[in-house]
């Protein structure tokens, strides 16, 4: 009876803190004052007749089991919690190093003159050029992928020898992946007999055969503003006038004025403090976002979403199902005073780059900061994060990379084992595409199509199945070369491709 | 006579040696017997300049016509732009249509311009009714943003009046003869930026009007966040789009060059206003490219050994409305980034294809008109032939085949079936 007591209040107690804040919550507060005067309600004994209510209402059923500890539903493997926490030592480890080297702080307050010109600047951030040739990435991608090759479950002893018939690639965990049956079943309005935008929307197919009536759905679905059906809905693509809105529609983005607000408050918290991962961020972006052909225009747009996402607190949410654990660092001068602890930026530590370029495709859809801001946060804590933190998830990167090279190397094993011949594992090159989710290699606008998939479906499976496709279609010229390099000059230039007709060539016509 | 065709130019580039190269053509001098000659403007002048010029024969091609100027010199642009203006309204042509505000509805695509010294009392009579407003001065034989100044006040341009005693600017000879146009100050930004579009339009001939539009035009970026304010009117990075203006500037990179495909415009512009919207945009440009050539057709000299690849500047504003700003003879061949040299070899390699037929010794006297095959990254923008052949309705839409359409924008609004307003 007691425990059945404390779970209740519990949940509720959970409850009441996840809608703090929001409009719900006001509104059940204001019902609530109203129904305070009513007769039937006894103040002296009202905690004690909700319960009773809750708990004959049946929303609360009776929980049978324990519940799992909550380390648990972030990652259930101990090996793989484990590896994620060295990781994250690691990292930190880099950047309190850099700070010493640098005598930089890691947070500190701006003084008054300086919050005012960030202030001016908010909107041109990119043109300003501080020195930055100190800085270095905390890691790059490969640092990554080798913690990720060195993953080892320790209660799995495999004896045998390499040979053909196990594993050859560069992922050594024993994870669950789907192969190409599941694969098509999971994906099957992908299939060649469903109508797909990227394909059957090309200048040769007249509109009446497809695309007019997807249109036309797509237009009810948003006046219905019926979610689930948005999912179902993307996984044909997005017509790219209402892409916008679907996708808000299903991440559950409204930009309603207290999430206007909330995004002016974590922009006055750029403007009054200075952390240093902002300097990392800043060359990140000149790095990556300011040379490429397509987002180079979005430029200022990236710093204000990236520095405000590193301020963002309610982030640290999704860390109650992310494998990772928030770094926490703290003032100048008070150190282990828990008021005083910033917690790191969540994963702006990692990968700095995934996190520019995930946001970059998301301007062409969004030109209002604090919707931008909004769906990005959004993407992250569905999708994004999983690709660089090591968790056993099915969309997590390393589940990603493991089913790239096992639909690699059973559906092309001889371009596989020549490649790992020539010393140029395919998971070498893939990786940066995958843990990128493919921005900044693909077209925009096919980019954008996949991205529909994920949100469609999602997961982020698509990606190793697309990595795969991409190797399948150059797979003749990549059979000649006699190199890493070569092999990765074969690989270099995706922009031409069309990522809709690859998936399903390889998922659908080609023969297992 | 078969053989190898024989090319001069006067053109440094490599885009264009390689061109002509990779066909086998054989390189010789001007005075030489030649069959393609790529000239500067100035050379076109001197072929058919009354002293100097001479008889091009039936196997000769040039990449000019002998007054282009009148399409590409500012003030002749606009002068046989407003006589074509007042043609169609003396005419009663349902395209002359005006609003309750004496705007053409349809014509109305070039910025208010005025001649300077010869209109200056014209100008401030206008500039009088805006006082507010700022106008750009533009030197009418310069190129790549010379010269050019913006101004709010009078006393600016004091210079050019007619009756000022300070006259003893040269501005009389036509050489300094400039243009004052209304500025366009509500660009229509992205990433805050301003940007100008740069497309490319092969005319083959002018009576009757063929003429092409290259698929990939690009928009060229300012690296300066743009704004109205009055402290920046002579910040030339904030205002003027040119690439040799803009990669003096500080933040101008040389990977991308601030340039962005005009597929990326037309994305971006779908996702964030719509699919009607834009797609009446681009309607509404391909209509102002052909208007502009319709404009110049009755005073061109359409020599049959001549076709033309003109650079079209257009800027578009914040209520997504087009304007021209102006027609380039020789748009710039020089890249400066790689896909810009990939962009402009397939450009000059396209328009070779369709100017010169197979590659094959020219014949000035074929019909000019290319098998679909050879279009290459080209589309029909206009065939006055087509369009008079045909007399029933024409599936004009760009899908079906390549032709460009504007029949939804045309009979929406002025109630009349297309066809007649074309011909």
């Amino acid at each position: 009876m007691l425990e059945q007591d404390t779970g209740l209040s519990l949940a509720i107690a959970q409850i009441v803190q996840r809608l703090k804040g929001s409009s719900l919550h006001s509104q059940l507060e204001r019902q609530a004052r109203g129904s305070l005067h009513k007769p039937e309600i006894k103040l002296d004994s009202l905690k004690e007749d909700i319960k009773e209510f809750l708990k004959t209402s049946g929303l609360f059923p009776s929980p049978c089991h324990p519940a799992a500890p909550p380390e648990h539903m972030k990652e259930p493997l101990v090996y793989m919690r484990k590896a994620q926490g060295s990781w994250e030592k690691r990292i930190l480890k880099s950047l309190n190093s850099m700070c010493t080297e640098l005598s930089i702080p890691l947070a500190r307050k701006r003084p008054i003159g300086e919050q005012k010109e960030l202030l001016n600047k908010w909107n041109e951030m990119g043109t300003d050029e501080p020195d930055l040739s100190l800085f270095r990435p905390v890691y790059a991608p490969k640092d990554f992928l080798e913690v990720l090759m060195n993953l080892r479950n320790p209660n799995y002893e495999n004896g045998d020898q390499p040979s053909f018939r196990n594993h050859l690639g560069l992922i050594q965990v024993p994870l669950k992946v789907k192969d190409i049956p599941e694969l098509r079943d999971y994906f099957s309005e992908l299939g060649l007999n469903t109508g797909q935008l990227g394909i059957d929307d090309s200048t040769q197919v007249p509109p009446e055969l497809f695309e007019n009536e997807h249109v036309r759905v797509g237009q009810t679905v948003l006046t219905e503003q019926d979610s689930a059906a948005a999912q179902q809905y993307v996984r044909q693509g997005c017509p790219t006038a209402l892409r916008a809105e679907l996708w808000a529609l299903i991440l559950n983005i409204s930009n309603q004025p207290e999430d206007i607000l909330y995004y002016e408050q974590l922009k006055s918290n750029v403007i009054q403090h200075d952390l240093l991962v902002d300097s990392l961020i800043y060359k990140d972006v000149k790095l990556t976002a300011s040379n490429d052909d397509y987002y180079f225009v979005f430029e200022d747009y990236l710093y204000q979403v990236l520095l405000c996402f590193s301020r963002d607190t309610s982030v640290l949410e999704h860390f109650s199902y992310s494998s990772a654990t928030p770094p926490k660092s703290y003032i100048r001068g008070k150190l282990g005073l828990e008021e005083y602890a910033v917690f790191y930026p969540p994963n702006a530590l990692s990968q700095l780059n995934s996190f520019i370029i995930s946001v970059a495709p998301l301007c062409f859809l969004y030109h209002e900061p604090s919707k931008l801001y909004q769906i990005f946060r959004e993407m992250y804590v569905r999708f994004f994060f999983r690709l660089h933190s090591i968790s056993s998830h099915p969309s997590g990167i390393v589940s990603l990379c493991l089913l790239f090279e096992t639909l690699l190397q059973t559906h092309l094993p001889q371009l596989f084992y020549h490649l790992r011949e020539i010393g140029a594992q395919p998971l070498r090159i893939s990786f940066k595409w995958m843990v990128r989710a493919f921005s900044g290699y693909l077209a925009t606008d096919q980019l954008l199509l996949l991205w529909d998939r994920i949100l469609g479906y999602n997961s982020l499976e698509i990606l190793a199945v697309l990595a795969a496709a991409v190797f399948a279609f150059r797979a003749v010229n990549l059979m000649e070369v006699t190199s890493l390099a070569a092999a990765e000059a074969v690989l270099a230039d995706l922009s031409t491709l069309k990522v809709m007709p690859l998936l399903q060539i390889f998922l659908f016509a080609t023969v297992t | 006579m078969a053989g190898k065709v024989k090319w001069v130019t006067d053109i440094e580039k490599s885009v264009l040696i390689n061109n002509f190269e990779k066909r086998g053509w054989i390189q010789v001098a001007e005075n030489e017997d030649w069959n393609f000659y790529w000239m500067s403007v100035q050379t076109i002048r001197n072929v058919f300049s009354v002293e100097t010029g001479y008889r091009l024969s039936d196997d000769q091609i040039v990449n000019h016509f002998p007054n282009h100027y009148e399409l590409t010199r500012k003030d002749l642009m606009v002068k046989n732009i407003k006589r074509y203006r007042k043609e169609l309204e003396k005419e009663g042509s349902p395209l002359a249509e005006k609003d309750e505000n004496g705007k053409y509805i349809y014509l109305d695509f070039v910025p208010v311009t005025f001649m300077l010294p010869a209109d200056y009392n014209l100008f401030v009579e206008e500039f009088r009714k805006n006082p507010s407003s700022t106008w750009i001065m533009k030197p009418c034989g310069k190129a790549q943003g010379k010269g050019i100044f913006l101004i709010n006040k009078l006393s600016q341009i004091k210079k050019w009046s007619r009756d000022s005693k300070t006259s003893s600017f040269v501005s009389q000879s036509s050489k300094e003869a400039y243009v004052i146009s209304l500025y366009i100050n509500n660009p229509l930004l992205i990433g805050g930026k301003k940007f100008d579009l740069r497309l490319y339009v092969l005319v083959s001939t002018y009576r009757p009007l063929r003429c092409y539009m290259y698929k990939l035009g690009f928009c060229r970026f300012c690296t300066v966040k743009y704004t109205p304010s009055t402290s920046e009117l002579d910040n030339m990075f904030v205002h003027l789009t040119n690439v040799a203006i803009q990669k003096h500037g500080d933040d101008y990179n040389h990977i991308h060059g601030g340039k962005w495909t005009v597929s990326n415009l037309r994305l971006y512009l779908e996702s964030t206003r719509g699919k009607e919207v834009t797609s009446k945009l681009f309607d509404e440009i391909h209509w102002i490219i052909v208007q502009s050539l319709k404009a110049v057709a009755p005073v061109m000299n359409n020599d049959k050994h001549c076709f033309e690849c003109y650079g079209y500047d257009i800027i578009i504003d914040d209520k997504l409305k087009p304007w021209l700003i102006e027609v380039n003879a020789s748009p710039s061949l020089t890249s400066s980034t790689a896909n810009d040299r990939i962009l402009k070899y397939n450009l000059i390699n396209d328009t070779l294809n369709i100017a010169v037929p197979n590659s094959d010794i020219p014949d000035c006297k074929w019909n000019k008109s290319p098998p679909k095959e050879a279009l290459g990254n080209y589309e029909i923008l206009y065939d006055e032939e087509m369009a008079q052949s045909d007399g029933a309705d024409r599936d004009l839409r760009s899908r079906s085949g390549q032709s460009i359409g504007l029949k939804g924008y045309r009979a929406r609004d002025s109630g009349k079936p297309v066809l007649t307003t074309w011909k």
